[in-house]
């Protein structure tokens, strides 16, 4: 690991609430008749990448999208529950663009920029109006008008919901205006394809080899830039709540082609999960974090009643530990903060529910007292969807005892490293949503994922990708060596995952093991000695791995065991990557708390001096030898403090 | 738990299917895709080809799970996707069907996976309002009412799975144009455009799925409860055009 020129995003300069306009209008634009000349590949059809190929080819370009999923309608922004915020100030309690911009800075614990997210602040109420004009149903007032809530981590009302399934309603929204655009021959559309490489022509990504998981036939397709919307990596750890799907495949081949990846190790644990009930479970269900708003969360203060009927346990008995840690924000304290807390008293013996190796990993999530207070109706209403769905996995009724939760893997603030324009490292490459790293630091604010999504791809993708554009004269298509090559090494590889020379596990067996390794040691906390052990397990488990995966079927066909097996592939190499980020940064913030460095509370403690700069990793040519690049962070309208939330 | 499973094999669209019988044994917490997932790890293992079957969020939203399972599209308990249906439900029937969909506008793909494109077509003929991205106006310039904002997030609620078609004797697409109409029209910001109902049953027609004869199976199935009033409205929207 060495280190050469820190890195530049290029932010703009100046006055903090003018950068983006400024910049935009420093931005070159392609005037209308020319656009139809231009060619524009998005990968993966969620919220970025819906709203981004919809405003791209609304206004002109040719766009052609990519999904591994059936329909762009089944991205996992789809199973986002909670919310999305805004800083509309609709509930007149103060808030703000600053307010918002700050919330979100000091959630991330000072390792975002501050140019990214006062743009994404700013741009958040457009996003709201955007979604409406479209249809989106979120929930209203009885006055008419849109009704908002308050969310982990935040003191004001800013989140604005559609029952618990605002993801859905807000991808619904972007996948209709995108549908618009298929149906005017704007968009040429291909689900059921899966990225496999990166063109790059003359340095720049001109094009992607996509596998078509119907037939198996690779193809190369060109345009003139490529844009990655292709989510996050989370399912590196096996179970979490991502869907099935969800994979790091596209972003770690952009990696392996110069793509500076960001802040591995910053994984988001939710706090509000259903907990694992046994070995062979296959992934965990998110309770949106919007149930603490009225639960309250507990455990039993005797290890002794831990076994207990918790309707037996008494008042005087009961650990309201999230009130009684942070009297100020109660049950209502970031995710990190919870999570940890809630792993903290688990291993203090004090967990309830399954025993998972030996320990009971749960705590109670209470909703007796609001039922009480508020009436069961009112509480029915607000969660009531949650409730069914609880009750549905566990066959127990929340509103008869309290839920059972635990933290799991839930998002991943890491991913390719952009500029202020989005676009990587690698010329004409760009990155969109959760797969870029740049506005939630080390820990996202609850609420803020669908935002980033949309402002990505409905507000800033279109101007930055138009600069781009217009500085580029439109490819012209030919026999590039580069496609050949492309198509060559993604053949191969599929080769290789079916051809092990001692065939022996399933894709799975190894993806549990890998995840096993990575929760264990890369998990909520981590240690110097954990994460080497952690990287010389993942190292072993590869070389396995390649020795003996065992894939039936053959590559000219659908085959789902091999699309897995690729996608546990790099899940192996990033692995490793996120252990490494985890061991060389030397100081805890957000969801990353190396217990080296704590404070006697057991809070992360920050180092600001020697840590508050982005680790962006450059792939050498060798997975084990990554070498670290730094963006260093300047705080210039906000100062650092400690993230206190007593 | 012991299960004697009777699964849908089908090599492509062309191919003949049969049942393939397989016994094993599951806990009762297991979801039915993780009984199908260790199945498939014996088959792997075994040198065989996995089971194929669409599924992806596994939390009942995304909509890709579509299994007919004795003979119920996503299987015996209401109001839930398949992804959501757990071997402790099936405590009393130790033999199972499972097939996939079955309309001749959703061909089998590959086994249990059917091709459901024919919903993305129905949407791109006009299942959309269309505002260009940044001329919205202020969202609260325009208030909704809340029962009236409520009835378009029940019909909003369709995640696209396609059992009220599996289950519909006609194999009729006409719940889910029903419920993006009745999603759209109730709203004032999608009210202006007329055309909507009839663009998009001439599209579900050229797909080839049935017409509506009111058989309220799809109201029975949908596991988001999309009620069959939101037919209703479409057929009013359509006779006020």
């Amino acid at each position: 690991m060495t280190e050469e020129q820190p890195l530049d995003s290029f932010s703009p300069k100046g006055p903090l609430e003018q950068r983006w306009t400024q910049h935009k209008y420093n931005l070159r634009v392609v005037s209308p008749a020319n656009r139809k000349r231009y060619r524009v590949i998005v990968v993966g059809t969620g919220l970025a990448g819906a709203s981004a190929a919809a405003s791209l080819a609304e206004m002109g370009y040719q766009v052609k999208t990519f999904c591994f999923q059936d329909s762009p309608r089944r991205a996992h922004s789809i199973a986002a529950q909670g919310g999305i915020n805004a800083a509309k100030n609709y509930h007149n309690d103060g808030d703000s663009v600053w307010r918002l911009f700050y919330d979100m800075i000091k959630g991330g614990d000072f390792r975002s920029r501050e140019s990214n997210v006062f743009r994404l602040a700013e741009l958040s109420t457009s996003i709201i109006d955007q979604a409406v004009a479209q249809g989106v149903p979120f929930a209203r007032e009885y006055s008419g008008y849109l009704a908002n809530r308050s969310f982990g981590g935040a003191q004001v009302s800013r989140t604005f919901y559609a029952r618990g399934q605002t993801g859905q309603q807000l991808l619904l929204g972007a996948y209709q205006a995108m549908s618009r655009q298929v149906a005017e021959g704007h968009i040429e559309h291909f689900s059921r394809s899966e990225m496999q490489d990166l063109i790059k022509i003359d340095g720049k990504a001109k094009g992607i080899v996509v596998r078509d998981l119907l037939t198996g036939e690779l193809r190369s397709h060109l345009a003139d830039c490529v844009v990655l919307c292709t989510g996050g990596y989370s399912n590196a750890f096996y179970l979490s709540t991502n869907a099935k799907g969800c994979n790091t495949s596209a972003i770690w081949r952009a990696h392996k082609h110069g793509a500076l990846f960001a802040n591995p190790c910053f994984t988001q644990i939710h706090p509000t999960c259903i907990p694992q009930h046994g070995e062979l479970q296959s992934k965990l269900t998110l309770m949106s974090e919007s149930l603490r708003n009225d639960g309250r969360i507990w455990a039993p203060k005797n290890p002794a009643d831990c076994g207990r009927d918790p309707r037996d346990i008494m008042e005087q008995d009961r650990d309201y530990f999230l009130e009684r840690m942070y009297p100020a924000f109660g049950n209502l304290v970031p995710r990190d903060i919870a999570s940890r807390a809630v792993k903290h008293i688990c291993d203090e013996g004090h967990g309830v529910g399954y025993e998972i190796n030996g320990q009971k990993l749960g705590v109670y999530l209470d909703f007796a007292n609001a039922i009480k207070e508020q009436g069961a109706d009112v509480i029915n209403e607000k969660y009531g969807n949650l409730f069914d769905m609880y009750q549905r996995i566990t066959s127990e009724d929340p509103t008869q005892q309290p839920m059972r939760i635990y933290p799991a893997v839930h998002y991943t603030m890491g991913g390719l490293w952009v500029d202020y324009n989005l676009m990587t490292s690698v010329d004409g490459l760009f990155a969109g949503g959760e797969a870029n790293f740049s506005d939630h630091g080390a820990n996202r604010l609850g609420a803020s994922a669908l935002m980033q999504g949309l402002a990505d791809g409905y507000f800033i993708l279109p101007a930055t990708v138009s600069d781009y554009l217009a500085r580029q004269t439109p490819l012209v298509d030919k026999d590039y060596p580069e496609i050949k090559q492309a198509l060559q090494y993604s053949q191969s590889r599929l080769h290789r995952l079916l051809n092990a020379p001692e065939p022996t596990h399933t894709p799975d067996h190894f993806h549990r093991r890998l995840g096993k390794i990575l929760w264990d040691h890369c998990g909520m906390a981590r240690n110097e000695f954990a994460l080497k052990q952690a990287i010389e397990e993942i190292q072993q488990l590869r070389e396995q791995f390649w020795l003996e995966i065992k894939v039936s079927g053959n590559d000219k066909q659908l085959n789902q065991t091999l699309e897995r097996a690729g996608r546990v592939a790099d899940f192996m190499e990033l692995g490793e990557l996120m252990c490494i980020d985890a061991l060389s940064r030397e100081e805890s913030c957000g969801c990353h708390a190396r217990v080296e460095h704590l404070t006697a509370n057991g809070e992360v403690q920050r180092r600001d001096n020697d840590f508050g700069f982005v680790s962006a990793w450059q792939f050498t040519g060798d997975v084990v030898q990554p070498k670290l690049v730094k963006e260093p962070l300047h705080f210039d309208f906000v100062s650092p403090g400690i993230r206190n939330y007593q | 738990m012991n299960f004697i499973l009777h699964i849908w094999r089908q090599a492509n669209s062309q191919a003949k299917g049969f049942f393939e019988k397989h016994e094993l044994e599951v806990e009762a917490e297991s979801s039915f895709l993780e009984m199908l997932d260790a199945l498939n790890e014996r088959l792997i293992s075994l040198g065989k080809e996995a089971i194929v079957f669409d599924h992806d969020c596994r939390e009942g939203i995304c909509g890709s799970c579509s299994l007919v399972i004795n003979g119920e599209p996503h299987g015996r308990h209401r109001a839930t996707t398949t992804c959501q249906q757990y071997m402790r439900d099936y405590q009393d029937q130790n033999e199972l069907w499972i097939e996939p969909w079955r309309a001749t506008a959703f061909p089998v793909i590959k086994d249990l996976m059917v091709d459901r494109s024919a919903f993305d077509r129905i949407i791109q003929a006009d299942g959309y309002i269309p505002v260009r991205t940044g001329a919205a106006p202020e969202a609260n310039t325009q208030p909704v009412a809340k029962p009236l904002a409520d009835k378009a997030f029940d019909a909003a609620t369709c995640i696209g799975c396609g059992a009220c078609v599996a289950v519909c004797p006609n194999a009729s697409a006409t719940l889910f144009i029903a419920a993006k109409v009745s999603h759209l029209s109730s709203l004032p910001q999608g009210q202006l455009d007329h055309k909507r109902p009839a663009k998009m049953l001439a599209r579900m027609e050229a797909e080839g799925f049935g017409s509506c004869s009111n058989y309220r199976e799809c109201e029975r199935i949908c596991p988001k409860q999309i009620r069959t009033d939101t037919i209703a409205t479409l057929n009013k929207l359509l006779s006020q055009r």
